[in-house]
């Protein structure tokens, strides 16, 4: 540190001695300092912002509205259960006909998704060769309307699959969000979350005894 | 021969750039920091290929977490200026005859989300630290007879009509109370919103990508 050397009685016609000192700052709390503060902030920073899915439900039916009339042959009935499980079958489980078969599948890439993909192969594929197209540089539009077309898209698809997800009560949350992300993966354009009737409650039931398939209420 | 001295020095290091650099680090790190919200309960998401990231703003928020607790959570709006808690806290009160003071609102609208029956918020807000709050969160009730939640979404929509919802649910939660917290949406005519979510990577069968 620079210091003034003083020496008293000293009066006299010869120049004061100063002595020259190099500015040195010890640094080395200055530093621990920062780097407390550093870590401090680095650790309480939440970098990656959380992600989200967007759902959109169909409006609940007013009370004298008949809920929309369904093409037997399209609808695609995903039972969740517990344990992980998903079954599915075709059309409609009606108590007066042989019921359908369920088919036991589960979340991996080769099972409910192949299913999906099976049924709704016509617009997968042709959402998935437009976004080849866009990356490709063979289609030049905006970013943002690659999704107005995708939803485009989906509108006028007729073939697809209208999907029905019909959750169990021992059912766990991310179960719901792998199914409707499964939608969103396979391009399902119509899908909805539905109650389990009691004929599905028993062929459920029957599928696998001792399971609780409780109505929710 | 003569021994070579070496002169005894203690060695000095300039410590100059690595000060610069740490406040320069400092510096970028004050600036990005928005901080975690204090949560009212721990929420593990479960995961999807949405990569979305989450609105700003004009958010609520209600959580679910692994004991199925219902938790809410509205933001201030743009700037606090709103004071849009400030203001549904209000509409809660009178719906619930209770009156809150200057002090108590403004200790609300600091707090992140919370879930306990509206009568026992004077107590909350009153309470001396985080830890007794912690205790007093059992959950905002949703069944039929007392249904607060669908007080809460309706105060906050009339004072935010830009309000997205999103729905933040432990990957463990159970499916029947989503359900529930589903329906008191719907019943509020909130058919569209957002399920917070971790990352993951799609993956096709062989025969489905495209090449």
């Amino acid at each position: 540190m620079a210091e003034i050397v003083q020496e008293e009685g000293h009066k006299g016609k010869g120049k004061r001695k100063v002595k020259k000192h190099g500015t040195h700052i010890d640094m080395t709390p200055m530093v621990d300092l920062a780097c407390l503060l550093l870590t401090f902030f680095m650790l309480t920073t939440a970098f990656n912002k959380p992600k989200v899915m967007e759902i959109i439900l169909p409006e609940k039916p007013k009370e004298n509205e008949k809920p929309p009339e369904l093409d037997k042959d399209r609808a695609l009935n995903i039972l969740l259960v517990e344990n992980d499980k998903i079954l599915w079958y075709v059309g409609l489980a009606d108590p007066n006909k042989t019921l359908p078969v369920l088919t036991e599948v589960d979340y991996s890439k080769n099972g409910i998704r192949k299913v999906l993909l099976q049924r709704n192969k016509e617009l997968f594929t042709r959402v998935a060769n437009m976004k080849k197209d866009v990356t490709e540089g063979k289609l030049k539009i905006p970013r943002d309307s690659v999704d107005s077309r995708i939803k485009r898209f989906y509108k006028e698809d007729k073939l697809g699959p209208i999907v029905l997800i019909k959750a169990a009560d021992g059912v766990k949350y991310r179960n719901i969000v792998d199914i409707i992300d499964e939608m969103a993966i396979t391009n399902i354009a119509r899908y909805t979350l539905v109650d389990i009737n009691p004929v599905e409650k028993t062929m459920v039931q029957s599928r696998f005894p001792g399971s609780s398939v409780t109505a929710i209420k | 021969m003569g021994k070579i001295k070496l002169a005894v020095k203690t060695p000095r290091i300039d410590m100059t750039p690595m000060v610069d650099l740490f406040f320069l680090l400092l510096v970028f790190f004050i600036l990005t920091a928005t901080f975690r919200p204090e949560e009212a309960a721990p929420i593990s998401t479960p995961k999807s290929t949405s990569s979305v990231p989450i609105p700003d703003s004009h958010l609520v928020t209600i959580e679910i977490s692994k004991d199925d607790k219902v938790f809410f959570n509205v933001d201030n709006g743009i700037d606090t200026s709103e004071h849009i808690r400030a203001k549904v806290l209000q509409a809660i009160g009178s719906n619930y005859h209770i009156k809150f003071t200057p002090k108590e609102i403004k200790k609300f609208e600091g707090l992140a989300s919370f879930g306990l029956p509206a009568v026992k918020l004077k107590d909350f807000l009153n309470a001396p630290d985080s830890k007794t709050r912690e205790a007093m969160q059992v959950g905002i009730p949703i069944d039929s007879v007392d249904n607060q939640l669908m007080m809460w979404i309706r105060f906050a929509r009339t004072y935010n009509n830009e309000l997205q919802f999103t729905l933040k649910g432990d990957a463990n939660a159970n499916y029947p109370v989503v359900k529930k917290v589903i329906a008191v949406l719907q019943d509020n005519n909130v058919n569209k919103f957002n399920l917070t979510t971790d990352l993951k990577a799609v993956e096709l069968p062989e025969e489905f990508i495209i090449k």
